[in-house]
């Protein structure tokens, strides 16, 4: 970020050009996103027909089902169709937002886009508060880590970020579940609310305890996890932000050191973490694979896991194209957000 | 010329002590991985006489205990530091060597060829690391090759991306333009000329890889994607796992397993940081 800049408010440039210029840039990011999304769905096609073994195979290995059932399946299912045939199946019932049904059965029925829809309620409790924790942990450390750079507070805060991103989230998941499960027997270890803890038996209040009660853990692990990784960027962004000449200048003009961190040195340190953060809220709708398998939490990350043993390739195919769209989603609100934010960009 | 880059390179490293650090901690489970497995007492492959001997806690036979089969958990470990460390070093070779090839045609070419391949890598990037080698290591079957290639295949995209960076401003150097006009052709420049420049923003960025692909091989391993003949820290995370450890107190089956993990991928992410410091001209200033 050499040459930072915040232009003055009274540079004038006129408001039809930088909205005519804003919209053909958000123009042109559409094509692309669009594009890209087209490649998704492609590649998703191939990847989950190109692999070998598919539901029969397993079928054949695990039912020991005879080869008349077997070819009543890939029937049933259009694998012995050609693939451009299936192709266009595909293609024609994405349109219709079919996504077709599930190999196995799951909780939710056999659809798709019901199964999906069912799970992705957690996950989307648990990351989006796990990300939420760790954006305020992780802008904080990272401020002091940066402004006393090479202080022992710094050092320590360096070492410890870097040791829980360095630390597998399921190793993390074990520790904890053997220390406040195993040993001290406080907290609970698995699923969501304890079983048979249902909202019309025990009443709203009650039920939500429950669930936030076993939701301490897998919050836990995942934030500290995320806000290592947090705290890491905002330091870095930190110190080259301090390094820039407005800063001495700010600070020349006479103005207090918490003026200048407030308002010249965090506003400018914020923008890469926006960035980041928008794209690991894309990454996130994958759910977590390995903290929801630990902890039994039933999102789309224990979905993905039991779709793979299950080589259930229409739900997989699904849950992909979910997560990929929605990445490509956050990436471009990103890039939009950043657009909006940055004065640079802004009046370019 | 280049051998004082190299030593001018290796004195700022032993200046810098967090890539000491990270250094020194590589450098000692490598000796681990070669060496280790000689002085073991037991086999890895060792299973206990009895059932007396499965679930000891660390004792002065056992030093770190043993398994639910009474095999001895320090011989697992130091075996196991061999397959983790060359599951990490080939796969980031893989990823290193596609990744800075893309990166430099890409950049150095421009124009379609620029932005068919940077389409590609902004898509490979989106696609979830993760679930990706879960399906392709759960199809293509798991044996340590399959690993190693599923790992490398699917991580060159953020160093392609660097690369390309990189190479974008190489390629406006005038002793680049210089070569052109003497009549070099395009493979010429790009491996004789631009590849020594890029090299080390790869190279550092290379270490930061070899992290991630210890954390993916153990997160593979873990969820039992990994090869069962060669059994790494992430296997012994698996059988812990799988037999309930946790919930039996027995906490030696992966603590220590864990606490290696961590330590590799410390120290390659420290001596990252710091080679990344040393090697990129723009953080120089700092």
């Amino acid at each position: 970020m050499a040459g930072a800049f915040i232009p003055p408010s009274f540079c004038i440039v006129p408001k039809e050009v930088t909205n005519l210029s804003q919209a053909i840039r958000i123009a042109k990011k559409i094509f692309y996103l669009l594009i890209t999304i087209f490649f998704v769905l492609v590649f998703n096609f191939v990847l989950f027909r190109l692999l070998p073994g598919s539901i029969s195979t397993k079928m054949a290995h695990t039912a020991h089902a005879n080869a008349t059932a077997l070819a009543n399946l890939d029937k049933y299912y259009g694998l012995n169709q050609p693939m451009v045939q299936q192709f266009l199946t595909y293609f024609t019932k994405l349109l219709h937002l079919d996504l077709g049904n599930t190999f196995a059965s799951y909780g939710g029925g056999t659809d798709v886009w019901d199964v999906m829809a069912s799970r992705i309620g957690p996950t989307v409790v648990l990351l989006g508060l796990a990300e939420i924790i760790a954006f305020i942990l992780g802008t904080v450390f990272g401020v002091i880590a940066g402004w006393k750079r090479g202080k022992v507070i710094d050092k320590t805060l360096l070492t410890s970020s870097l040791t829980f991103y360095a630390m597998p989230t399921f190793w993390l998941s074990m520790m904890l579940i053997l220390i406040f499960c195993t040993k001290a027997n406080l907290l609970p270890s698995m699923g969501m609310y304890t079983t048979g803890f249902r909202k019309e038996i025990v009443g709203a209040a009650a039920y939500y305890k429950d669930v936030a009660r076993h939701l301490i853990l897998p919050l836990a692990c995942m934030s500290l996890g995320l806000a290592g990784e947090y705290t890491l960027t905002m330091r870095s962004t930190m110190m080259d932000v301090l390094t820039e000449d407005y800063m001495t200048t700010a600070r020349a003009k006479g103005f207090k050191e918490g003026y200048v961190l407030r308002k010249h040195a965090l506003p400018n340190a914020m923008l890469p973490m926006v960035t980041l953060i928008c794209m690991n809220l894309g990454f996130a709708i994958g759910g977590a694979i390995t903290l929801e398998q630990m902890f039994s939490w039933p999102g789309i990350g224990a979905l993905t896991y039991t779709a793979i043993a299950n080589r259930d390739y229409t739900l997989l195919q699904g849950i992909f194209l979910l997560t990929t769209v929605s990445t490509i989603v956050a990436n471009f609100l990103a890039d939009i957000l950043y657009g909006f934010i940055d004065p640079r960009i802004k009046n370019s | 010329m280049r051998q004082v880059r190299v030593n001018d390179f290796f004195r700022q490293v032993r200046e810098n002590k967090s890539a000491m650090v990270g250094v020194c901690i590589i450098i000692f489970f490598l000796l681990v991985a070669i060496f280790g497995p000689m002085f073991l007492h037991f086999d890895v492959s060792q299973t206990g006489a009895n059932i007396r001997d499965t679930w000891l806690a660390p004792c002065r036979q056992h030093l770190l205990g043993t398994d639910h089969l009474g095999r001895d958990l320090l011989a697992f470990l130091v075996t196991g530091a061999r397959s983790s460390l060359a599951v990490a070093f080939f796969a980031t070779l893989i990823s290193m060597i596609i990744g800075t090839a893309i990166g430099i045609i890409s950049g150095y070419s421009g124009g379609w060829v620029d932005n068919l391949l940077m389409r590609i890598t902004d898509f490979v990037l989106c696609i979830p690391w993760l679930p990706l080698c879960m399906v392709l290591a759960s199809f293509m079957g798991t044996s340590i090759i399959n690993i190693i290639l599923v790992i490398g295949l699917t991580g060159w995209a953020g160093s392609a991306r660097l690369v390309r960076a990189q190479t974008l401003s190489v390629k406006e150097m005038t002793y680049v333009e210089r070569t052109v006009s003497l009549g070099a052709r395009n493979w010429h420049i790009m491996f004789r000329h631009i590849l020594p420049n890029v090299f080390p923003i790869v190279f550092a960025n290379t270490v930061l890889d070899a992290a991630g692909a210890i954390s993916t091989e153990t997160t593979l391993s873990f969820l039992g994607l990994g090869d069962p003949t060669n059994p790494s820290w992430g296997m012994i995370l698996y059988y812990a796992e799988a037999n309930n450890a946790v919930s039996r107190g027995a906490w030696w089956y992966f603590l220590p397993a864990g606490i290696c993990v961590i330590l590799v991928v410390l120290g390659f992410t420290l001596m990252g940081y710091a080679f990344d410091e040393i090697l990129n001209p723009k953080l120089k200033e700092r």
